[in-house]
């Protein structure tokens, strides 16, 4: 068996930190990082949360590549935002590093482009840290 | 690429069920989801076209409890047999620990079952991944059929079209009635659980 991304308990924490400071304690619901295989590797949420996240990252890894599938097709690299919106709760995805993406799931109290700069600024704090 | 969470004490672990349109893997799925009902915390995900069959794929967790301190998690999932899906068989199994080839026991289908297996060896090699080399068991599954008078292959013409080689233990099933579904599962986590151990310390 192959395992191709091992984190140590001290990186877990570290990321959980960023996640929590840069997008929990902003109001977001919940996170997910995730490999594409559709393993949960930190996933934390502000508490009233109840989603089933193996489900979800499983369903997100599928739909993930699908679209970056769809992406070569039409002669893209790949989509750089992946958003789903929905009447309440939305879901955004983001691509950490190659084979990583982190899942946000945040409400309307919280407005996209503002969850889009905090993710980077997460992403940015979590590469180095992988 | 079982992933272990030091943090947690917990490791996930990736299991497909892969073979032809219609030969039972939804249906074992089905099966361990009502048999274990008590192990399994979230419902069967499946992502069905019209008409009732896989499009991308079907998902079961399954926690079978604690080796070395770790709670493991299993992750059973199937993919469309259908030719046409073939892009989304690879991401399914992108990442996979642990095989289970189903076969369908029906004489119309043996050709099938040797084209899909030939699939399954292509797609691995486009993860690098060889299929000696990956735990893998077999299923005979539809032996049932044969009851019914519906002409079945034999296990000898199974083994020889698709486990000369390979030599991987398999079972003959009747995933609709249960047969043999249990212990396909429990042989396949047992193999893929077995390589896992050395690297839990
Ligand atoms: N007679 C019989 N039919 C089965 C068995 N397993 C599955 N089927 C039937 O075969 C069809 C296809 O099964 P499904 O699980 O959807 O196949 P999949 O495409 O491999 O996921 C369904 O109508 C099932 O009821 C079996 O062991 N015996
Ligand atoms: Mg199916």
């Amino acid at each position: 068996m192959d395992f191709t991304i091992d984190f140590t308990k001290e990186q877990i924490e570290s990321i959980e930190d960023v996640l929590q400071q840069e997008l929990i304690d902003l109001g977001v619901q919940s996170v997910i990082l995730m490999d594409l295989a559709g393993n949960v590797i930190v996933n934390l949420d502000n508490g009233h949360a109840n989603h089933d996240v193996f489900s979800l990252a499983a369903l997100a890894a599928g739909n993930y590549g699908a679209v970056s599938a769809m992406a070569n097709i039409i002669g893209e690299q790949e989509f750089s935002l992946l958003f789903h919106k929905g009447e309440k709760e939305s879901i955004h995805f983001s691509k950490v590093v190659e084979d990583l993406l982190l899942l946000t799931i945040f409400n309307r109290d919280v407005s996209l482009g503002f969850l889009r700069l905090k993710v980077a600024e997460a992403i940015k704090r979590i590469q180095t840290l992988i | 690429m079982a992933l272990i969470n030091p943090k947690k004490r917990e490791v996930q672990v990736k299991i497909v069920y892969y073979g032809p349109g219609r030969g039972g893997k939804t249906t074992n799925l089905e099966y361990i989801n009502r048999k274990f009902k008590k192990r399994i915390l979230n419902e069967m995900v499946t992502v069905k076209t019209y008409g009732d069959r896989t499009l991308f794929f079907d998902f079961l967790p399954f926690d079978i409890g604690e080796i070395k301190g770790h709670s493991i998690k299993i992750q059973l999932y199937t993919v469309p047999g259908q030719v046409k899906y073939n892009a989304t068989r690879r991401l399914v199994l992108r990442g996979v620990d642990g095989i289970v080839f189903v076969a369908d026991s029906m004489d119309l289908r043996r050709e099938m079952n040797i084209r899909s297996l030939q699939n399954l060896k292509e797609n691995l090699e486009a993860f690098s991944k060889n299929i000696f080399n990956i735990p893998l068991v077999m299923q005979y599954n539809k032996r049932d059929l044969a009851d019914e008078g519906i002409p079945i292959l034999s296990e000898e013409t199974l083994q020889k079209d698709l486990n000369s080689r390979l030599n991987a233990p398999y079972f003959p099933a009747s995933a609709i009635r249960g047969d043999n579904v249990a212990a396909t599962m429990k042989k396949i986590i047992a193999l893929t659980v077995s390589s896992l151990r050395k690297k839990l310390q």
